[in-house]
C-alpha cells in the first residue's frame, strides 16, 4: 500500500496521506557538527523543500537556524518518521535527537 | 517532473472547480474522499476558499475580492449579514467575539469558520449583489490594488476605469486561469504612490509621456515585486510606458508571458520575480514585445515617483484616515481599523452610515482600514458625532494608526504565532506606555506570522515575523524584528537586525528602541532617517528585548492548539470535523 507524501503550504507542512503531519517552526535537537559548531544544533525548522521515503523512515529537507548560533542553513534530510503497515507514525521530534539521513554510515 | 498542485492543476483547474464544490457541498464533508483532500483544497482556492488549519477541518477562509476596494452601495450590508449568519465557529476570540470581517491588505474581505454546505448559499447571496469569490486566491490574477480613492480623490490619470477593465478581462478568462503562481496587480493613478506598486507582480505608475507632441497620460510598468519567501523584490523597470487604453493588451501580455514562461517544475521558484531575477528586466522587455504584444511598445514615460509621500518615511500620514475632500467637492471619511478586523453588527453598522450620510459606498486600504466616500460638507460633523467612530477613530493614535497584523495561527496553517490579537493588546500597551518622540506622528508596525509576508512586514518601520525560540529553557512564540522599511520614491526593505524576540519581550524592545532614537535624533531627523543612518551591527544593539507589564498570554505553541483561545486548546478537544448544522462528525472506525 502506497502512501502519499507531500510538501504543502508553501513549505510549511508535510502532508502523508491527505493530513498535515509535521509542521516547520518545531524545535528539534540535532546531531549534525557540519551545521554548526554547538554540541547539539538547536534548530528551528523555518521550511521544507523536499520530502523522501528511505526505506519506511520519512525524510524532510529542511531549512532552517539554530536557535542558539544563528547559524542557517540545510542540515541535511531530517528524519521525522516512519511507515509502519501502510500507516504514518510521527517520531517524537520535541524529545529525540534526530540525525540527518546523510551523516549515517 | 510537473509538481503534484501542477498536476492537480491540469486534470481540474479555473470556472470548472465550482462544480465540484457545489457537489461537495450538497452531499456535505465526507463527500470528499480523504486522500483528495489536498488537491481538492489547493483547487478551491480558486473560488477564493482556504481550508483552515489543523484541527478546523471542515470549516473554510473565504475572501472576497473587491476591485481596487470598492464596496457599491448596499455590498457592505451584504457582508455584514454573510458573516453574521455563516461566519460563526465553534468558539469565540477573546477580542473580537464571533462573526467578524477582516479587511485585508490586498483590500479584499475574508470570512473565517466557514463551512462547505453554507458555500452555495453564500455564492448565490454574494453574486447577487455584484460580488464574487473568483479568483481571490489561486494561481491567477488575484485581486487587483491600488489607492482606494480612485475616481475621487486626486489623481495623475484616472486608475478606476483600468481597474474595473482588467478585472473584468481577466476573472474567469480561461487563457489566464492557470498561471505557474498568484498573479498580483496594482494600478495606481494618484500621485501618492499609495498603490504600493513596488510589491506586486505588475505595477502600473502614474507616468507621462510626449507622443507625437502630445503629452500623454498613462503608466509605466514594472514588473516582479513581492515580499514572500524570505526573498523581498521591488517591482523592476521594464521601461515600458502604456496609455490607459493599452493596459489590458500589455498587462494580458505579460501574463501570458509569464503564463508561458514561468517556472512550473518548482513553486518556490515560480513568482515572476524569478524569472526577472534570471532574465533581466531588458530580456523581458524583449520578450513581451517579440511574443505577447501585436503593436511597437513605447519606452518608459516620466514618472512622478519624486511626488510619492505614502508611507514614505516623513510625517505625512497618507494612509486616508480622516476627512479628505473629493475631487466633486463632497469628502470622504477614514476610519481605523485596528489589525483590519471589524464584528458583523459593527459592520453592518458601517454600511448604514455610508447609506445614511454617503452615497453607500465604502472602501478599503492596504492599511486594513475603511472609508466612507460622498459625504457632504454639512453632514460632516453629524458623521463624526457618529458611536462607531469612538471605536473606529477617524483620529486614531499613531500606535493604533500604524498597526497591521496578518490572520496568524488562529486559522492559517501557514502562520508560526498568533498575530492579530497580539498586535492589538501591543498597541494597546504602547499606546498606555510609550510616549512618542515629539513630531512623529505616523509610526507602522507590521506583524506577519511567516515569511509569507501577508501584513507586509518589510515596509514597516518596525517589522515584525513569527518565530519561535526558547526561554528558560521551554519552546516560546517569538518574533524576529526589522528596522527601516517604507515605500515612497526610494522603498527600502527592513533589516531584520533582532532575531527570535520572545513575544512578550517585543513590546519592551520597541520602547527602549524609541527612547534610543530620541536620546540620539539628529535635529527632527524622522526615525527612517535616523535608521538609515545607522549600519547594521549599530542597528543590532538598538534591539533591547525587555520584559515590562506587558503580558502575553500566547506564548505557548498556538499552531499546536485546534483553536489558540478556546478553554481547552488541545488539538484532541477540537470539534472538527463537523456537519453542516455544526455538528461534530464522529469517525465510524
Amino acid at each position: 500500500m502506497s502512501v502519499a507524501l507531500r510538501i504543502l503550504d508553501d513549505g510549511a507542512w508535510l502532508s502523508v496521506d491527505d493530513q498535515r503531519r509535521v509542521s516547520v517552526s518545531e524545535l528539534w535537537r540535532l546531531d549534525a557538527p557540519e551545521f554548526c559548531d554547538c554540541d547539539l544544533v538547536d534548530f528551528i525548522a523555518e521550511g521544507f523543500t523536499e520530502v523522501s521515503a528511505d526505506g519506511r523512515e520519512v525524510a524532510v529537507t529542511t531549512y532552517g537556524k539554530c536557535i542558539a548560533c544563528g547559524e542557517s542553513g540545510v542540515p541535511g534530510r531530517l528524519p521525522v518518521g516512519r511507515i509502519r503497515e501502510g500507516s504514518y507514525e510521527g517520531y517524537d521530534r520535541q524529545h529525540v535527537v534526530l540525525r540527518p539521513i546523510e551523516r549515517r554510515g | 517532473m510537473p509538481t503534484d498542485v501542477e498536476r492537480w492543476k491540469s486534470e481540474v483547474y479555473g470556472n470548472e472547480i465550482r462544480e465540484h464544490l457545489f457537489r461537495f457541498a450538497e452531499e456535505g464533508w465526507e463527500s470528499i474522499p480523504e486522500d483528495e483532500h489536498d488537491a481538492w483544497f489547493e483547487r478551491f482556492k480558486w473560488w477564493g476558499l482556504y481550508h483552515q488549519r489543523n484541527g478546523q477541518e471542515s470549516y473554510f477562509m473565504m475572501r472576497i475580492g473587491t476591485p481596487n476596494g470598492v464596496l457599491e452601495p448596499g455590498q457592505t450590508e451584504v457582508v455584514a449579514e454573510i458573516a453574521d449568519e455563516y461566519a460563526r465557529g465553534p468558539e469565540t476570540n477573546p477580542e473580537f467575539g464571533d462573526g467578524y470581517v477582516d479587511w485585508t491588505t490586498r483590500q479584499s474581505i475574508q470570512l473565517h469558520w466557514i463551512k462547505l454546505e453554507d458555500i452555495p448559499a453564500i455564492f448565490e447571496k454574494l453574486e447577487a449583489n455584484g460580488l464574487s469569490t473568483q479568483q481571490a486566491c489561486g494561481d491567477s490574477w488575484r485581486n487587483i490594488v491600488g489607492n482606494p480613492m480612485a475616481g475621487k480623490a486626486p489623481e495623475f490619470v484616472d486608475a478606476l476605469p483600468v481597474i474595473e477593465e482588467l478585472n473584468e478581462t481577466f476573472k474567469g478568462n480561461e487563457d489566464h486561469a492557470n498561471l505557474p503562481r498568484k498573479w498580483k496587480v496594482s494600478v495606481t493613478g494618484s500621485p501618492d504612490g499609495s498603490g504600493q506598486g513596488d510589491i506586486n507582480d505588475l505595477a502600473l505608475e502614474p507616468a507621462s509621456k510626449e507622443i507625437d507632441g502630445e503629452e500623454v497620460r498613462g503608466f509605466n510598468v514594472r514588473v516582479g515585486g513581492g515580499l514572500s519567501r524570505n526573498e523581498p523584490r521591488l517591482a523592476r523597470d521594464i521601461d515600458v510606458f502604456v496609455r490607459p487604453e493599452n493596459a489590458v493588451e500589455v498587462a494580458g501580455g505579460i501574463s501570458a508571458l509569464f503564463r508561458e514562461h514561468g517556472d512550473r517544475e518548482d513553486r518556490y521558484n515560480a513568482r515572476i520575480k524569478f524569472l526577472v531575477d534570471e532574465w533581466g528586466p531588458e530580456k523581458l522587455r524583449r520578450v513581451l514585445q517579440e511574443d505577447f504584444v501585436d503593436f511597437e511598445l513605447e519606452s518608459a514615460g516620466e514618472d512622478i515617483r519624486e511626488q510619492y509621500t505614502y508611507n514614505a518615511g516623513g510625517e505625512e500620514h497618507g494612509d486616508l484616515i480622516g476627512v479628505h475632500e473629493q475631487r466633486d467637492g463632497n469628502y470622504y471619511v477614514g476610519l481605523n481599523v485596528l489589525v483590519g478586523r471589524m464584528g458583523a453588527d459593527d459592520t453592518l453598522e458601517l454600511a448604514r452610515l455610508a447609506e445614511e450620510y454617503g452615497s453607500g459606498e465604502v472602501r478599503i486600504s492596504q492599511r486594513q482600514n475603511v472609508m466612507i466616500t460622498d459625504v457632504p460638507e454639512a453632514d460632516l460633523d453629524d458623521l463624526l458625532d457618529e458611536p462607531l467612530l469612538e471605536d473606529y477613530s477617524p483620529d486614531p493614535h499613531p500606535f493604533m494608526r500604524g498597526s497591521v497584523a496578518c490572520t496568524g495561527t488562529e486559522f492559517c496553517s501557514l502562520s508560526i504565532v498568533e498575530t492579530k490579537n497580539r498586535q492589538v493588546r501591543y498597541a494597546r500597551w504602547l499606546k498606555e506606555n510609550v510616549d512618542l518622540p515629539e513630531g512623529v506622528e505616523d509610526f507602522h508596525i507590521h506583524l506577519s506570522g511567516c515569511t509569507a509576508s501577508c501584513a507586509q512586514p518589510q515596509i514597516a518601520d518596525i517589522s515584525l515575523r513569527g518565530m519561535k525560540t526558547r526561554k528558560d529553557g521551554e519552546p516560546v512564540e517569538a518574533l524576529d524584528i526589522g528596522l527601516g522599511g517604507g515605500l515612497g520614491e526610494n522603498p527600502q526593505f527592513a533589516d531584520w537586525v533582532g532575531q527570535r524576540v520572545p513575544a512578550d519581550e517585543v513590546p519592551g524592545a520597541i520602547e527602549n528602541l524609541l527612547a534610543t532614537f530620541e536620546d540620539n535624533r539628529e535635529g527632527s531627523e524622522t526615525f527612517r532617517e535616523f535608521i538609515a543612518r545607522h549600519d547594521e551591527e549599530e542597528l543590532e544593539e538598538f534591539i533591547e528585548p525587555e520584559e515590562t507589564s506587558y503580558e502575553d498570554p500566547y506564548m505557548h505553541n498556538t499552531k499546536m492548539t485546534w483553536y489558540p483561545y478556546a478553554e481547552d486548546d488541545d488539538m484532541d478537544a477540537s470539534p472538527a470535523p463537523t456537519d453542516g448544522d455544526g455538528n461534530s462528525i464522529v469517525a465510524d472506525d
